[in-house]
């Protein structure tokens, strides 16, 4: 029988597959099926920094509006004497999940301001994460604000959180660093635990005839894990911290593939909300019938196998790469 | 005993002790008694005990009358139940008041006293109510301010336990309901030790249960009935004794000591006033301050009026006195006097009678009226009637406080004389309604009250319109127990919210000597004395006042708070009052954002704190001139070319002088002129839309869903541009017919409320910037000067041949002038649109018949009415009879219209020889069903007119006189959903079964809108509203259905913004039927909760989601065999939750109780999907022609 078992955040896994953050993530129901269907760990949908603080806004401004302004009227609603507002409905999820599964759970923020996030971090500790994943969702849009400023806010982001945690702390970035290694190596300084890589920023749509920008969240197919593959091999080894792909891992080979660049874990979600749950379990299933088709041991057997300074040719990952895909191009092909 | 000090309004005390002592409460919302069953049920939902450990049962009904039979049966079976009312309300619940009261059955219902409609409805506080009960056995007892209305709710509970007499405990609507103070509030060992548990078992005993069967209710016959009447009157008898007794032991228990009849005063006073109610505490205070002065004057305060006890009437009175003044907050008209004037004379007789008076001489005693629908009472006018009272013939059946010039009934008084405690703090805020004031203000008064030592009151007075509307505040802090129950009239403090105010009110009239002024200002103390008009200077220097001025905008927006400046304003007032010291006054107020705000979030407090730490700094004194130097003064309320009585008489009520209008001024039955609100140019908008005709499509989309009429569209011929203002826009008509014509789209730059749902709907976008549509909102001030000129030269334009149009696309309908303008809607109102369409398409032959509601208040409130006019002089002509009675209020008009038309049909054909022939065939056999040819008989009815003038036969006078109903009317039956689904469904059920031509438009917004978002049968399963705090638990009714099993009645359920063309099909096709019809139309509200510039789309979420399906039954249809019932939107192919979680409504209820909430949308969920089966089902079956086809084929094929 192969040892599935992979080392990630300081935490003994039962295999790589680990859920990423979605809808699904909101039940305990379905945290409870993940484990059934061999999830090793779920990374709880995100508490959005947004979010929070718009909900909040938004029921003040909606059960002021129009009140104590017309004597028949005075106000429109009846005061409810609590809303659950900020993270309550969040930290009961972990609370109930922890009470429910086996498996470790991963809190999840998603933000960029410090404010109130460390206290967030702090409560889900309490509430019994086994880690923290920190989802720094960040789009600079001013022409004035350095990549060094950015910089800053995600390193200066992760201190604040490590400082207020002793659970470990994941941090899920995007691609769009100028020199990534150079990033990654700064947020390890800064007390990363482990990278997930990478964000997948929903691109947004035309709607040529509303002509509208319209969000449209597409799912990942297999594709899109070429980029987590390439990165992942570039940073295994290079920087002292744990690495997780997300991202375009759909079948037993993606998370293979993830496996051999250097990630201790391979994370699904679109996999899941396109096939159902019960897709981890095929997935494990067939990836330890590949295993044992082909002789691997264990995970950590194949961790880093193919990662740029374990493949012979440490170029093909680089511009030499580049250059010989667009050569074996044929149109119409 | 350690009692808590409160300070909280008259509601809300009542409520506290009826919510305690009573197993059930039937309710149903009324203004101003709402708020008490709006906290019992809030209570209840939270689960909070009465004094049995139980929650008591709060039941919403369709009606008083249905409240007052809920309380009858839970009565009858043992519960302890009361109920809460005001006005129309009360009479409603008349009939079963007289069974309650003759079944000897204790129970309390709590009034706050208000206005009964006559001439017009009011919803402010006199006692025409309360004396609309007197012959119904209930006892009425009256309280005077918000500790008495606690006390006595007390108090009327634990005596009517033993009396079996039930109470009215009343008190005035808004004065004493809405006021708040600072009271001791009793607490759960008090109302132990006044309920007596024994006399609760004795009622329960008495309840009908199978166990113990007996029969109540028979039925009696001329045998019997009298003496069993007069069973009773043992108990009346003891009723004044026990309800002292109970006063008794109050007094023991709590302290504080009340009397059937109170006397204040001088032990010997020569001129005493009688009355009840808030009146009576200004009287107090007078009488107080008269005495000081050796004034020889007293007061009895009355408290039960009802049992009268004349035993203790003539004990509360001074033996010297020789004048008396009974002053009743009522009208009877004709009757020899006002009800408490003749019980009093009555009273007084019988004493003298009897031996038992206490005067050596008979007092003169004669009656007044006052304060009718919360018309100012002052010491002033106490004053006017003492001085009344010292002439040798005073005058009888007089009325203070006004001036009538018609039958000289009032009495004068000196206006300057004043009570005031010059200790107190007395503050007025000017504040618009949008900007928190209100709230800020009151808590202000619980900082106050509960922080310090002082005693606090507060009133607050609202404007009439719904958007845009301003708020007054009238503050009072000092140590001594504050009695003033009317509006402070000199002001040491006054603050200015909106600086848009200072150019229409004269805000510091009311400021005194020495006073503090507080502006909300854009411009900087440097700046801000040029822009104040000269009234406002001349205030100011010679009133010698401290002037300070804030940018709160410029505060609250840093703070993230938007246009909320409360918060700002407020802790400005602290700083510079000088109430609290600066650093705890800023705590406390910091502590108040805390408890009002906390629970909806961090975020939300902090913003707030925020908005308190920078108030200060941004404060600036500002130095003022000597000299008054500005070069404008108040804008004049009304245009100058506006008619005389727009001028003399609505211009004076805009410009808040409408107490000063004498009786002559006003109509004397109610009638008023439509078209007014065109000459109150309320400029309330900062940003209003503007037009770019290069990217316009010429929809007519902003023009339909335009909630105010601001947005106007015309063709017209080329050559009139020639007269054009420099700035006028126009573009080629988008019309084949009128392509050699110009098209301009015009906004009414002064009546805009900027509510932006013509942007939202507007569905052109700019090619080059996608962001900018074929309308924009723009700053309004730039453009309100050249707006102004442009608006003028439009309606100047004439307007377009209705026959050139096809009335049934929206693009055609936008060119039709709407009948329904700029009324006082709430901004975004979802109702207005439809409204304002009915007016488009048929207002020139429209009678309205409008249920009390919303569309009656922004449709008839005074002082200004949108029903407007068309250039021939027609349009609507509208009428509010109540709430309950509208579909039949307007069958009654159909019936006219029908019975003269039938009438004036036979009068023609009498008159054939006088009227030619020809016309009289014509006249009789014209085709009305096109608007030509309405406009044709239109025409044959002047000529018949023409022709019979100077005829002096009976029948060609006749005919004269009803001639016009020759011409086809229209009748609108319109009203909102409280109305339709719940107090007037069985009128609206009676009229559709009727088969009459009438045409009914249900507002339907899914909650009591106007009375402030309570449940009603059109709320939707899941959504939270008062009365239903913990969400309704059952689905919306289906009133299209209902009324479609009839198979007789057009029914149509429409929404605007999801299918527009579809609305103004139905509307036309129902005013086409011969017929009742019925149009439901789904209306966004401000009581859902959401931003309503997004009102459109979420109708059309509504209707995707399929809890708002589109349909059409048309019984024509059937007729030619083919199947009624049409369905128009398509499947649902939106999640439920995408819909309704954009509105708080629903959200609210996740957020609060997020099991319940999924719960109750799952039961939604399922409600939608067996709807859109069922009317699947429907819109599927194979009609009667297909079905007698079907049965023809298979014949022929055997």
């Amino acid at each position: 029988m192969q040892n599935l078992t992979t080392m990630y955040l300081g935490m003994k896994l039962r295999n790589p597959l680990v859920v990423s953050p979605s809808p699904l993530c909101t039940s305990v129901d379905n945290i409870r099926r993940m484990e059934d269907a061999g999830a090793a760990a779920v990374v709880l949908h995100s508490l959005f920094e947004e979010q929070l603080r718009q909900e909040s806004n938004h029921l003040n401004e909606n059960l002021l509006q129009g009140t104590d302004a017309f004597a028949e009227s005075l106000s429109y609603f009846p005061d409810l004497s609590e809303y659950r507002l900020g993270p309550d409905n969040y930290l009961e999820l972990i609370r109930r999940a922890k009470e429910t599964v086996d498996i470790p759970i991963i809190g999840s923020l998603n933000g960029v301001s410090e404010g109130g996030w460390t206290e967030y971090a702090r409560l889900m500790e309490e509430a019994g994460a086994d880690a923290i994943e920190l989802n720094e969702y960040f789009l600079p849009t001013s022409p004035d604000m350095s990549d060094g400023q950015v910089q800053a806010i995600y390193e200066d982001l992760v201190r604040s959180v490590k400082a207020n945690v002793a659970i470990p702390v994941a941090v899920k970035i995007a691609p769009f660093f100028t020199a990534l290694p150079y990033a990654a190596k700064r947020l390890a300084d800064a007390g990363a635990d482990a990278l997930v890589l990478f964000n997948r920023f929903y691109q947004p749509d035309f709607d040529l005839d509303a002509l509208e920008v319209k969000p449209d969240a597409v799912l990942s197919g297999s594709s899109t894990l070429r980029l987590r593959l390439r990165w992942v091999a570039i940073l295994y080894g290079n920087v002292p911290v744990d690495l997780a792909i997300t991202g375009g891992v759909h079948t037993h080979e993606d998370v293979i593939k993830a496996m051999m660049a250097g990630a201790q874990v391979a994370m699904m979600t679109s996999a899941l909300l396109r096939n159902g749950i019960g897709h981890l379990t095929r997935v494990r299933d067939d990836l330890i019938r590949w295993m044992g088709e082909r002789e691997y041991d264990s995970i950590e057997m194949m961790q880093g196998s193919m990662s740029q300074r374990s493949v012979p040719d440490p170029a093909a990952f680089e511009r030499a790469n580049y250059m010989r895909v667009i050569t074996s191009y044929t149109p119409g092909g | 005993m350690e009692r808590p000090r409160t300070t909280l309004d008259g509601n809300e005390a009542v409520a506290k002790v009826a919510y305690m002592v009573n197993d059930v409460a039937a309710i149903y919302p009324i203004t101003p008694s709402s708020p008490m069953g709006e906290w019992m049920d809030q209570w209840a939902a939270e689960g909070q005990k009465n004094l049995w450990g139980c929650v008591p049962h709060v039941v919403e009904m369709q009606s008083e009358a249905g409240a007052a039979a809920t309380a009858h049966g839970a009565l009858q079976t043992g519960s302890l139940t009361t109920t809460f009312t005001a006005s129309q309300g009360l009479l409603l619940m008349i009939p079963n008041m007289f069974k309650i009261a003759g079944e000897l059955t204790p129970t309390v219902f709590h009034v706050t006293a208000r206005t009964v409609a006559a001439h017009a409805l009011s919803i402010f506080g006199d006692h025409g109510d309360v004396m609309a009960v007197r012959s119904t056995g209930f006892g009425l007892l009256a309280s005077n301010s918000v500790q008495e209305a606690h006390d006595l709710a007390l108090i009327a509970h634990a005596a009517t336990l033993e009396a079996r007499v039930p109470f009215v405990h009343f008190f005035d609507g808004f004065r004493t309901s809405h006021e708040v103070n600072k009271i001791e509030e009793l607490v759960e060992d008090d109302m132990h030790a006044l309920i007596d548990e024994e006399l609760v078992r004795a009622h329960r005993a008495r309840a009908m249960t199978p166990d113990r069967p007996v029969l109540r209710g028979t039925a009696q016959n001329p045998d019997v009935y009298f003496q069993a009447r007069e069973t009773v009157n043992p108990y009346y008898d003891a009723c004044p004794g026990v309800v002292q007794k109970t006063m008794d032991r109050f007094a023991q228990v709590v302290g504080r000591s009340y009397h059937l009849f109170d006397y204040v005063g001088a032990p010997d006073a020569e001129r005493i006033v009688i009355l009840m109610g808030s009146g009576a505490e200004t009287a107090e205070e007078t009488v107080d301050y008269l005495v000081k002065q050796g004034e020889m004057v007293g007061v009895v305060k009355v408290r039960l009026y009802r049992p009268f006890s004349v035993a203790h009437f003539v004990q509360a009175l001074p033996a010297t006195v020789r004048a008396i003044g009974v002053l009743d907050r009522t009208k009877e008209p004709g009757a020899l006097g006002e009800p408490l004037y003749q019980d009093v004379v009555t009273a007084l007789s019988e004493a003298a009678a009897e031996g038992t008076a206490p005067f050596k001489t008979a007092p003169k005693v004669v009656g007044g009226r006052y304060g009718l629908s919360s018309k100012e009472f002052t010491p002033a006018m106490v004053k006017g009637v003492f001085d009344e009272l010292a002439k040798a013939d005073p005058k009888n059946r007089f009325t203070i406080g006004i001036v009538d010039d018609v039958t000289h009934t009032s009495i004068a008084y000196d206006p300057a004389f004043s009570t005031e405690d010059p200790e107190a703090v007395r503050a007025i805020f000017f504040g618009l309604g949008a900007d928190g004031t209100v709230g800020a203000n009151k808590n202000s008064i619980k900082i106050i009250g509960e922080d310090t030592p002082n005693n606090a009151q507060g009133y607050f007075v609202y404007d009439s319109r719904k958007s845009g509307s301003m708020t007054t505040s009238h503050l009072r802090f000092g140590p001594r127990p504050i009695r003033s129950t009317y509006l402070i009239e000199r002001a040491n403090f006054v603050a200015c919210h909106q600086f848009s105010f200072m150019e229409k009110v004269d805000v510091l009239k009311c400021a005194e000597k020495g006073a503090v002024f507080l502006l909300n200002s854009i411009y900087s103390p440097d700046e801000v004395w040029d822009h104040l008009p000269r009234t406002a200077q001349r205030h100011i220097i010679e009133k010698k006042l401290r002037f300070f001025v804030i940018d709160g905008y410029e505060v609250a927006k840093q703070a993230g708070m938007g246009g909320r400046i409360n918060t700002v304003m407020q802790t400005c007032f602290f700083a510079i009052s000088g109430v609290l010291p600066r650093a705890d006054a800023i705590e406390s107020i910091k502590m108040a954002i805390k408890k009002t705000y906390g629970k909806r979030g961090e975020s939300v407090v902090k913003k707030n704190w925020a908005a308190v730490d920078m108030a200060v700094d941004h404060m600036h004194e500002v130095t003022v001139p000597g000299e008054v130097t500005s070069s404008f003064d108040l804008r004049p309320p009304v245009a100058a070319e506006a008619p005389e009585f727009v001028k003399n008489v609505t211009g004076k009520i805009l410009a808040g002088d409408g107490d000063l209008l004498p009786v002559s001024a006003l109509p004397d039955d109610g009638t008023f002129p439509t078209a007014t609100t065109q000459w109150e140019k309320r400029n309330i908008s900062l940003e209003i839309p503007a037009w770019d005709p290069d990217v316009c499509i010429q929809c007519g989309k902003c023009v339909l869903v335009c909630p105010h009429g601001v947005i106007r569209a015309k063709v017209y011929d080329v050559a009139l541009l020639e007269e054009a203002p420099a700035t006028f826009k126009s573009a080629v008509p988008k019309w084949k017919q009128f392509k050699d014509l110009r098209y301009t789209l015009q906004v009414a730059p002064e009546d805009c409320t900027g509510c932006t749902l013509c942007v939202q709907v507007c569905p052109a976008k700019n090619k080059q910037e996608v962001r900018l549509k074929a309308i924009n909102m723009v700053d309004q001030a730039p453009l309100r000067e050249p707006e102004v000129v442009n608006w003028d030269f439009f309606l100047g334009l004439p307007e377009v041949d209705r026959n050139a149009l096809s009335l049934g696309m929206v693009k055609d309908v936008q060119l039709l002038r709407p009948l329904f303008e700029f009324s006082g809607a709430c901004a975004g109102c979802g109702e207005t649109p439809y409204v304002k369409l009915v007016s488009q398409l048929f207002g020139d032959r429209a009678l309205v018949a409008n249920a009390t509601g919303c569309s009656s208040i922004y449709g008839g409130n005074l002082p200004t009415t949108p029903w407007a006019v068309d250039a021939d002089g027609r349009g609507p002509t509208w009428s509010n009879s109540l709430f309950e009675d509208n579909a039949e209020f307007g069958l009654g008009m159909r019936v006219t219209l029908d019975k003269q038309a039938e009438y004036a049909r036979a009068l023609v054909l009498q008159l054939e020889g006088v009227l030619g022939g020809e016309l009289a065939h014509v006249l009789l056999t014209a085709d009305q069903t096109t608007e030509a040819g309405i406009l044709e008989q239109r025409k044959r009815v002047a000529e018949l007119k023409a022709r019979l003038q100077g005829q002096s036969g009976f029948e060609a006078r006749e005919l004269l006189s009803i001639a016009d109903v020759l011409v086809k009317k229209s009748v609108w039956i319109m009203g909102g959903d409280g109305w339709a689904y719940d107090i007037g469904y069985g009128g609206l059920d009676h009229v559709l079964a009727s088969g009459r031509n009438v045409n009914i438009l249900v507002l339907d917004t899914e909650v009591y809108s106007n009375t402030g978002g309570q449940c009603s049968k059109a709320t939707p399963r899941g959504a939270v509203a008062k009365f239903a705090a913990a969400g309704k638990p059952t689905g919306k009714k289906d009133l299209g259905l209902m009324a479609m099993t009839y198979g007789t009645a057009y029914v149509a359920k429409v929404a605007m913004g999801a299918n527009d063309m579809h609305t103004v099909k139905a509307l036309r096709e129902a005013e086409a039927y011969d017929g009742p019809s019925l149009v439901i139309a789904y209306s966004h509200c401000i009581a859902h909760g959401y931003n309503l510039a997004m009102g459109m789309d979420q109708q059309k979420a509504a209707v995707q989601s399929g809890h708002w399906p589109l349909f059409r039954f048309d019984p024509r249809l059937a007729a030619e065999g083919k199947n009624p019932f049409q369905l128009d939107s398509k499947a649902p192919s939106i999640p439920l939750k995408e819909y309704i979680y954009n509105e708080t409504r629903y959200k609210m209820l996740a957020l609060s109780a997020p099991d319940v909430a999924e719960a109750l949308l799952h039961g939604a969920e399922a409600d939608v999907r067996e709807r859109w089966r069922l009317y699947e089902y429907l819109a599927s079956m194979p009609a009667e022609g297909d079905v007698v086809a079907a049965a023809a084929e298979a014949v022929h094929a055997e």
